[in-house]
């Protein structure tokens, strides 16, 4: 099998490698570069734990070959952190308890850090409407509203059930 | 272009890859070769040519969603757009790209098909040729495409003065293909239907035009009970196919119901409009 070298930036960094044109970029960024941050559920763009922001805009790494990500920016939940302390969403996300096992965390951090660069105060609705295609099966989701609600400036209090 | 030429069957054209890469994960599709079309920067852009809007077919779905001129332009585009899949699926996927693959449960064959759009395609071997959305959609996943040719552009033409449009859907879950959709588009003169139209999806291997409803209401006053009865009659003549979410019934209980409604809906904005 022929193989194409890959030039991207990721979190900041330029980075390279040589890989097959099947190569996912989920599995480039795991196997090849190492950030296991990013994680695989489906692998097939149902469940959202792959997302990673691609020159800024959500996408499913697993939905994209890694040749097509030559020259691109990519943000991974590796990015968000400075020097071992969370970012303001992070913590958020933290203080609301915003996650139980952790497997989707990643997906929801990235989703959630391009919702708030589009719209800085989204309502409950619209951040519902953005998160609908990340899954979480520990949750029931309510925290994670609530925390992203948090990191929007909200008090963080908990919100009144949807009926 | 040469590259599909060359290869054949063996090809696929890669677009956002939203629906193609599954495929390929799930093993249902094995092509020995991939042609991205992502490096063709002419296929990215849209433009308005009199009264034209022309979309470029790699335009990325979320870029459509945010474009002003396809808002003015084409209105029910601009309320379909949202209604696909999930941010992350519309930051990647591509108007054309979902135009080709042709899902029948898909929103943009069907609003292509309801206005009429041109469909552009290229080969190398044929060059450039258009293709109605009437006869762009062949069957189930199937187009009017050859294996060497890629659709290049969508032309749609500006709405007349009191057209007013809906589309709605009904999914098991928030971001699903829909088990059934319709899109509507009025035009009201003098208080009265000028040109009805609607479109399904979900009920056939290709969207289908209701043509009896269509038919029924033209001239018709934009009344409810017009509405509910051109839908009841259209939803008749079909034959929706059943599977595990919804038997064929069901499936043509919420045709005859999103019909009225997105109907309904539409006459209202095109009052609005007027």
């Amino acid at each position: 099998m022929s193989t194409f070298d890959v030039e991207l930036t990721v979190n900041g960094t330029s980075r390279q490698g040589s890989v097959e044109p099947r190569r996912t970029l989920a599995d480039f960024l795991r196997e090849d570069l190492g950030l296991t941050g990013t994680h695989l559920g489906c692998e097939h763009g149902v469940c959202g734990a792959c997302t990673v922001l691609v020159n800024g805009e959500p996408a499913r790494s697993c939905l994209m070959l890694a040749v097509q990500a030559r020259g691109a920016d990519i943000l991974t939940v590796e990015g968000l952190a400075t020097d071992g302390v969370m970012n303001p969403l992070q913590q958020a996300m933290w203080e609301s308890h915003g996650f139980q096992c952790g497997f989707c965390t990643p997906g929801f951090l990235m989703q959630i850090t391009a919702l708030l660069a589009e719209n800085p105060n989204p309502g409950e609705a619209e951040i519902r409407e953005a998160l609908s295609g990340n899954l979480c099966r520990c949750t029931g989701y309510e925290s994670i509203v609530n925390g992203v609600l948090r990191a929007a400036g909200h008090d963080g209090s908990p919100i009144e059930p949807q009926h | 272009m040469a590259l599909l030429q060359e290869h054949g069957e063996d090809a696929r054209p890669l677009a956002g890859g939203q629906s193609l890469v599954p495929l390929l994960s799930l093993r249902l599709a094995r092509p020995s070769h991939l042609v991205d079309l992502a490096g063709i920067s002419e296929l990215g852009t849209i433009v308005v040519e009199g009264d034209h809007l022309v979309i470029g077919a790699m335009v990325r779905e979320r870029s459509a969603e945010r474009h002003g001129d396809v808002r003015r332009l084409a209105p029910l585009l601009a309320q379909a757009l949202p209604l696909i899949g999930h941010p992350a699926i519309r930051s990647r996927g591509t108007i054309g790209g979902s135009l080709s693959h042709a899902d029948p449960a898909a929103e943009l064959p069907a609003v292509a098909l309801l206005l009429d759009a041109d469909l552009v395609a290229q080969s190398s071997a044929r060059g450039t040729r258009t293709i109605t959305a009437a006869d762009f959609f062949i069957g189930f996943f199937t187009t009017a495409l050859e294996p060497d040719e890629i659709l290049t552009e969508v032309r749609i033409h500006r709405p007349p003065p009191g057209t007013g449009s809906a589309i709605e859907e009904v999914a098991r879950r928030h971001g699903d293909f829909a088990m059934v959709g319709a899109a509507a588009v009025v035009r009201l003169e003098d208080g009265k239907i000028a040109d009805a139209r609607v479109a399904l999806t979900g009920v056939s291997g290709v969207p289908v035009r209701a043509t009896e409803a269509e038919t029924v209401l033209d001239g018709a006053e934009p009344t409810e009970e017009a509405f509910a009865t051109a839908a009841e009659e259209a939803a008749k003549s079909l034959s929706p196919p059943a599977d595990l979410h919804g038997s064929s019934a069901y499936r043509r209980h919420l045709a005859a119901l999103l019909m009225r409604r997105t109907l309904k809906l539409a006459a209202q904005r095109a009052r609005e409009a007027a």
